[in-house]
């Protein structure tokens, strides 16, 4: 098993006749992924990459059956496609789009909030069930099928944490990045609610980074709810307050959101905290160690 | 992106938000007039983009206009070092020359976005004038707050339930609630992450007033506002980082020497990390861009060797979507452009690594290949010390 995503996932690409979008398209494609219909209003009734186009996602829902949306829409106008797709009855939006307004990510949040639709991103890699169904821009090689989670922030910090657990033999269940935004659709705390319920995921790794407090509440939720080892690391222990490191949300603002105080919530709520990024692969492997001895 | 209080209050100002009166100057002889125009007694405020200035010595209260002109010539290009600045201060090269004001009682208020909640969120105290997050850490039961659903915007209830809580019932329960709508309207209307206005001023006669506030934009949607271009001071950035946001790379000056080059914000963070958990000092945080181009990763060499304390480079690259030989063949091709003296560590992995590895080691450049972000960061480190 897997969460969120699976073998009968049927994907709508929101911007697919773009430059990212028929890249992305054609690696997801090539990974097993669904791809049942594309989204380019006023290029509807054409066909991309053997895909049907649609002016809107209501239509793709309606003829094709899509389930889930990926967003690869300019930042100005990403928002409303994400609204869009909510109002449509998309179950899963990944948004992976970086740069959108805060005050347009604002809106589209009360929006979904009355709605069933759960956003992943933006400004996000994705999210991949390793051998089942990938929605996203990781590089599909480096991921290998098996019973750990990983969920961060970051996009290569991701992929340098999945290497490792591949590199060890140690598979994934369903990988998601975040995004590192200030407001995203899907939290830490969402996500590890899902695998903990998940039966095929062991362990979980969560890879955070300086700013906000979702560290913080996921870490407490791992303390009281989770059965399963959940391995934190934070990246940013050098980073100066008060600026954004790269990520819009990667920033310490009123001596809140340090990595300090993260890996400390982490550590006090019995979260296994990989010192080094070098580190993650091996503290997994000790963690499961642990939990069998 | 950041702006100063004058710049600031002008904008509060349009949008309604009551202010003293006023004026920016950068020369001292400017002043006199100025301070004459606005009855005499004025306070001279030195304008950086950082708070604390009254600590610092950059607020001062002059009680006729050549005492102004006075204390303008010695804060005009003086160095105000306060507790955000950084040990290295700030040069201070324009002025906000304001009419005095009879001050009663100080309050706080500010909106920001609250992460959590999706929303942002009116903050509003009656320890005015003070450290906000001082207060917040202290105090906490001084800070009074109230959720705005952003599809719905400001409401008056939202004002008068702080207003109440902050004492301004009476005559100034209305213009207070005016206040806040205002600063509101302003946060929506610019796109702000933060607008503050602290202290937010009841004056002897009766009047509300902003006499210090803070705006900060929300970056990605600079696009939106054009006019705040103007706005700009590059005297309050660092010359590289400038030069950096030009070829869209986000680049930020730290006080190490070891320069990072790295694809991906969380991975450049955690190099920085790294390199200092192994005993060294990153000289800046540097995300070339997810596909590391060579024409990027040409612009990165040219910032990293801009800063004089460099004495080596650590590359950091996860070939991801990006095969390696192509990232190693562009980090080749950038290095040879740019004529690099001083070490640099490469550390490739992802697609097509061992081709990517031999490109470099064939280079006929002196490239350190490393494997694994710890090797990398050791072999980087020992070269910095050597």
């Amino acid at each position: 098993m897997s969460i969120l995503i699976d073998k009968s996932t049927r994907l709508v690409v929101q911007g697919i006749t773009g430059r990212e979008g028929t890249f992305h398209t054609r690696q997801c494609m090539a990974y097993g992924t669904k791809v049942v219909a594309g989204v380019t209003p006023g290029k509807g009734g054409t066909t991309h990459e053997g895909v049907p186009v649609f002016n809107t996602v209501v239509e793709a829902v309606e003829k094709e059956g899509a389930n889930a949306s990926v967003i690869f829409v300019p930042s100005a106008y990403a928002a409303d496609s994400i609204m869009e797709a909510a109002s449509a009855g998309v179950a899963l939006i990944v948004c992976i789009t970086e740069g959108i307004p805060t005050l347009d990510m604002m809106k589209a949040s009360a929006f979904l909030a009355k709605r069933k639709s759960r956003l992943i991103g933006p400004n996000c890699p994705g999210i991949i069930s390793p051998g089942k169904c990938k929605i996203g821009i990781m590089p599909a090689n480096i991921f290998k099928e098996g019973r750990a989670g990983v969920v961060s922030r970051s996009g290569t910090l991701t992929y340098e944490a999945v290497w490792q657990l591949t590199e060890r033999g140690l598979g994934q269940s369903t990988c998601i990045g975040i995004g590192g935004d200030p407001i995203i659709g899907t939290s830490f705390l969402d996500a590890l609610r899902l695998y903990n319920e998940d039966p095929e995921t062991e362990v979980v790794v969560m890879i955070g980074e300086i700013g906000g407090t979702a560290e913080e509440d996921a870490s407490r939720y791992v303390r009281d709810n989770m059965a399963k080892p959940v391995v934190g690391f934070v990246a940013g222990q050098t980073a100066p307050p008060g600026r954004r490191m790269g990520h819009a949300g990667a920033i310490i603002s009123g001596g809140k959101g340090t990595a300090a105080e993260k890996i400390r919530a982490m550590k006090d709520c019995g979260l296994h905290v990989a010192a080094s990024p070098a580190d993650i692969g091996e503290t997994v492997v000790r963690a499961l160690k642990e939990r069998k001895s | 992106m950041k702006i100063h209080e004058y710049q600031a209050k002008k904008v509060l100002a349009q949008y309604g938000v009551p202010i003293p009166r006023g004026e920016m100057a950068s020369n001292a002889y400017e002043v006199y007039e100025i301070a004459r125009r606005l009855g005499g007694t004025v306070v001279v405020k030195a304008q950086i983009h950082a708070g604390g200035r009254g600590k610092g010595g950059g607020v001062k209260l002059a009680s006729s206009p050549a005492e102004a002109e006075q204390i303008a010539g010695k804060m005009l290009g003086m160095t105000l070092v306060t507790h955000q600045t950084g040990p290295e201060g700030r040069v201070v090269q324009r002025l906000l020359i304001e009419e005095a004001l009879r001050i009663k009682k100080e309050y706080y208020i500010g909106i920001v976005i609250d992460r959590l909640a999706k929303c942002p969120v009116i903050m509003a105290s009656p320890a005015g004038g003070m450290d906000i997050e001082k207060v917040a850490a202290e105090t906490p039961e001084l800070i009074f707050k109230e959720h705005i659903d952003p599809s719905v915007g400001f409401e008056p209830f939202h004002g008068r339930s702080l207003a109440f809580r902050l004492g301004l019932s009476g005559e100034f329960l209305s213009p207070a609630v005016k206040v806040m709508a205002a600063l509101y309207r302003t946060f929506e209307g610019m796109d702000a992450s933060l607008v503050e206005i602290n202290p937010f001023l009841q004056t002897e006669d009766g009047r509300l007033l902003a006499l210090d506030a803070k705006i900060t934009f929300d970056d990605n949607a600079l696009y939106r506002h054009p006019e705040l271009s103007q706005y700009r001071d590059f005297h309050e950035e660092d010359p590289l980082e400038i030069r950096a946001s030009r070829y869209g790379i986000n680049y930020i000056r730290l006080d190490g020497n070891i320069g990072c080059m790295v694809n991906g914000a969380g991975l450049a963070m955690a190099t920085m990390d790294i390199i200092k958990l192994v005993g060294g000092n990153p000289a800046n945080f540097l995300d070339v861009g997810g596909g590391a181009s060579a024409e990027q990763v040409k612009n990165a060499f040219e910032i990293l060797l801009g800063d004089k304390n460099v004495r080596a480079v650590l590359i950091n690259i996860f070939g991801g979507i990006v095969r390696c030989d192509l990232v190693a063949s562009g980090v080749v091709e950038a290095a040879k452009a740019v004529g690099i003296k001083i070490p640099v560590v490469v550390r490739l992995e992802g697609t097509n690594v061992e081709q990517g590895r031999q490109i470099l080691r064939d280079s006929g450049l002196k490239f350190t290949v490393a494997s694994g972000m710890k090797d990398a960061a050791e072999k980087v480190v020992s070269l910095t010390k050597q």
